[in-house]
């Protein structure tokens, strides 16, 4: 019988599939969450296995800062292309624009919490009652206490302390008008489950991963790139340096490594040796020791 | 890392901070070199901020605002980390508030649970209390970790006390597979490296316990169950009449070509095809996620079970759970609830409390009818219609239940078949 047992990629696939239906049989009107990063790439390929030979059932929702990577932008439109389903776009612009939100002031500033008003306003606008995203349990520390099926209130907010308990398989995501689920189907990777699953499967993904010559700038530890809405601080220069990005998001805030790791082998060995959590890259999440937990309890993602 | 076939174990801890639970966790991260740089900085600098001598390691597994504040886990918190061998969740579970809740759902998933015992005292009520729900929910493999071996001069008397201990009152607990180790989670003896100090011991350390543990027959390979989570009926013109039938195998192994029953219908067909994503296989086994359609066009839906014409479940209408009450707010005498059977859903009331069991005791109270946040009691149970049901200690997947509040939403209990 020792034949009858899955290796471990196979089991979290098997369980991200099973929570992927499940969001599907029990919401009216559930999203994609999708950034154009790993992440949320990964959650859309394991869409489409769990729901073959159909196409996925779910439009893709990508909360759009306005600071982006062109390389991402283009990659999602040619995904969206590719798998036939809807693309809903919140931009933080509009929010802007419409004063419903207000640009940061000081030499930190970013669109980062702004998000959250643009993400709510979309889930409210296009009625949708799940949002699915790609966190992970291992990335943060208030993400290590998500459940799969992560219950928001009315005003979109998390209680943490408050959370349904999960037992088993059997995910509960009943709630009242008003009120949606986010659901994290790939709680149980990690950053390197995530690269060998990758490998394995062969997906696609944005070529900022891979490493590649850019313009930077050494800022808080980690390579900001260059670009238009970068303001340059005094005795900060540009260098042209090799570089690849662990994370995609906000072009101002998201910082690479130098890295010569241009193909999936060598990335997934490069992250094997690493001794830095993928978020220490983040500048968003170094504001301080419960930032994360923080903007969650709002409404982040 | 290449890519292999090594196994996904989940395993839980319960003990509080005093056994050195957090120390021993932190010890497997650590040792496994799972702990980076920025993490050990971010929890080095809020150890010194706080005034500790050295590395506060329960900082590593508590992570709301509250918890690091008030030095206390308030819920479960999963941790990673893999080795050559395999890899490994941790589902850590907080020793004191709310603990049967909480360890009754870390428990609910694991493989394996390893519980602390401090030498200095042996055993105690909070041992029993582990153990019992340890045993309660089944979990296949017990590690009783006999902790701070260093405090009693690393001496095989104490911890041979502590076995016979251990074994006389869990000789009332139905457990499989019970192992005993000696360690030091602080010194690190007999956690990831062999002890220099207990010669004496000649089994495996904690790590390579939990890397040789047989785990593939903990789900049951035998009664084969399906349920059916949603229909796949795609819109397109290669798959016109094509109705996929998507799940995960709850239990055992299924064939095209298997004689097959629907229930709660009873209709009977034949698989006709098996898909894991995009590939068509020939067999598929638990826990695979999969799609199959049948050769009959029979009415199939959500909540439906996909059964071996020849094994099928108890089809029961009325029937005894063991229930763990998780909310604050208590049970209401003849209350209705939706009770969560697979993807099975009907409405449910409790006939009758038949007996409240202390924890600390395992004695039975057959007078007490209420149940309150983290009670466990064996309750009567009667559905609007018949539930597809096994028992759990012969299936952890289909003999298990969640009762939910019409009138909040919330999960209020769970429960095991009897």
């Amino acid at each position: 019988m020792s034949k009858y047992y899955l290796n471990y990629l196979d089991e979290l696939e098997s369980e991200a599939i099973y929570i992927l239906r499940e969001v599907w049989a029990q919401f009216e009107n559930p999203v994609i969450l999708f950034s154009g990063g790993k992440d949320s790439i990964l959650v859309t390929h394991l869409a489409k296995k769990a729901f073959y030979p159909s196409k996925i059932p779910f439009a893709l929702m990508h909360v759009d800062t306005g600071h982006n990577f062109p390389e991402t932008i283009q990659f999602r439109n040619d995904l969206v292309e590719k798998l036939g389903v809807k693309l809903i776009v919140g931009s933080v612009q509009d929010s802007i624009d419409q004063g419903r939100v207000a640009e940061e002031k000081g030499k930190n500033a970013t669109r980062n919490a702004l998000q959250i008003t643009t993400l709510l306003d979309a889930i409210e606008t296009n009625k949708v009652d799940c949002a699915i995203g790609g966190g992970r349990r291992d990335e943060e520390k208030a993400r290590a206490k998500e459940r799969f099926f992560s219950h928001r209130d009315d005003f979109g907010q998390w209680d943490p302390k408050n959370q349904r308990p999960e037992l088993w398989n059997l995910l509960n995501g009943k709630h009242f008008e008003g009120e949606h689920f986010r659901a994290f189907p790939i709680s149980n990777w990690t950053e390197m489950d995530v690269w060998n699953y990758i490998k394995r499967e062969n997906i696609s993904i944005p070529s900022l991963y891979f490493a590649h010559e850019r313009e930077v700038v050494f800022r808080s530890n980690s390579w900001i790139p260059v670009s238009e809405y970068l303001k340059l601080e005094e005795g900060e220069k540009v260098e042209k340096k090799k570089i690849r990005f662990r994370t995609l998001g906000d072009i101002t805030i998201t910082g690479g490594i130098e890295s010569d790791a241009d193909t999936l082998e060598k990335i997934a060995l490069e992250v094997s040796a690493m001794r830095k959590t993928e978020r220490g890259d983040r500048s968003d999440d170094k504001r301080s020791e419960t930032a994360m937990e923080d903007r969650k309890k709002q409404g982040y993602f | 890392m290449e890519i292999n076939n090594n196994q996904l174990l989940r395993f839980t801890t319960a003990g509080s901070v005093d056994d050195g639970k957090s120390t021993l966790i932190g010890r497997l991260l650590y040792d496994s070199k799972s702990i980076f740089e920025d993490q050990l900085d971010s929890i080095t600098a809020t150890s010194a901020k706080k005034g500790h001598d050295g590395i506060d390691m329960a900082l590593f597994t508590d992570g709301l605002r509250d918890e690091r504040e008030q030095g206390i886990t308030i819920d479960v918190a999963y941790r990673y980390f893999t080795t050559p061998k395999r890899k490994f969740i941790i589902a850590d579970t907080p020793g004191h508030i709310q603990y049967t809740r909480n360890m009754v759902t870390g428990a609910s998933t694991a493989n394996a649970a390893v519980i602390l015992i401090d030498a200095r005292h042996g055993v105690i009520e909070q041992t029993k209390r582990h153990s019992f729900i340890a045993s309660l929910l089944n979990i296949p493999h017990l590690i009783v970790c006999i902790n701070k071996m260093d405090l009693v001069d690393y001496s095989e008397e104490v911890y041979n006390k502590i076995i016979g201990q251990f074994e006389e009152f869990s000789s009332k607990l139905l457990m499989k597979d019970v192992r005993f180790i000696p360690i030091s989670a602080l010194l690190g003896d007999n956690v990831v490296n062999r002890s220099k100090n207990m010669d004496w011991y000649q089994e495996g350390t904690l790590l390579s316990t939990l890397e040789n543990l047989h785990i593939s027959s903990d789900i049951n390979k035998i009664d084969a169950r399906f349920a059916v989570q949603t229909v796949l009926r795609p819109q397109n013109e290669d798959f016109r009449d094509y109705r996929g039938y998507a799940g995960r195998i709850a239990s055992g192994i299924y064939r095209v070509g298997d004689e097959v029953a629907v229930l709660p219908s009873g209709f009977q067909s034949k698989i006709k095809s098996i898909n894991a994503g995009e590939h068509e296989v020939q067999e598929a086994y638990a826990p695979m996620s999969i799609s199959m359609t049948l050769e009959d066009d029979i009415d199939v839906s959500r909540g439906n079970m996909i059964v071996r014409k020849n094994n099928q479940p108890e089809m029961e209408q009325e029937f005894d759970v063991m229930l763990c009450w998780l909310n604050n707010d208590p049970a209401k005498p003849r209350a209705k609830y939706t009770i969560v059977h697979t993807s099975h859903e009907e409405r449910a009331l409790f006939k009758e409390v038949v007996y409240k069991i202390d924890i600390n005791t395992f004695e039975r109270d057959k007078t007490n009818q209420d149940l309150a946040m983290n009670d466990i009691a064996r309750v009567k149970i009667r559905t609007t219609r018949r539930m597809m049901l096994d028992t759990y200690r012969e299936n952890r997947n289909t003999g298990s239940i969640i009762l939910i509040d019409e009138n909040t939403n919330e999960t209020v209990a769970a429960g095991m078949v009897v």
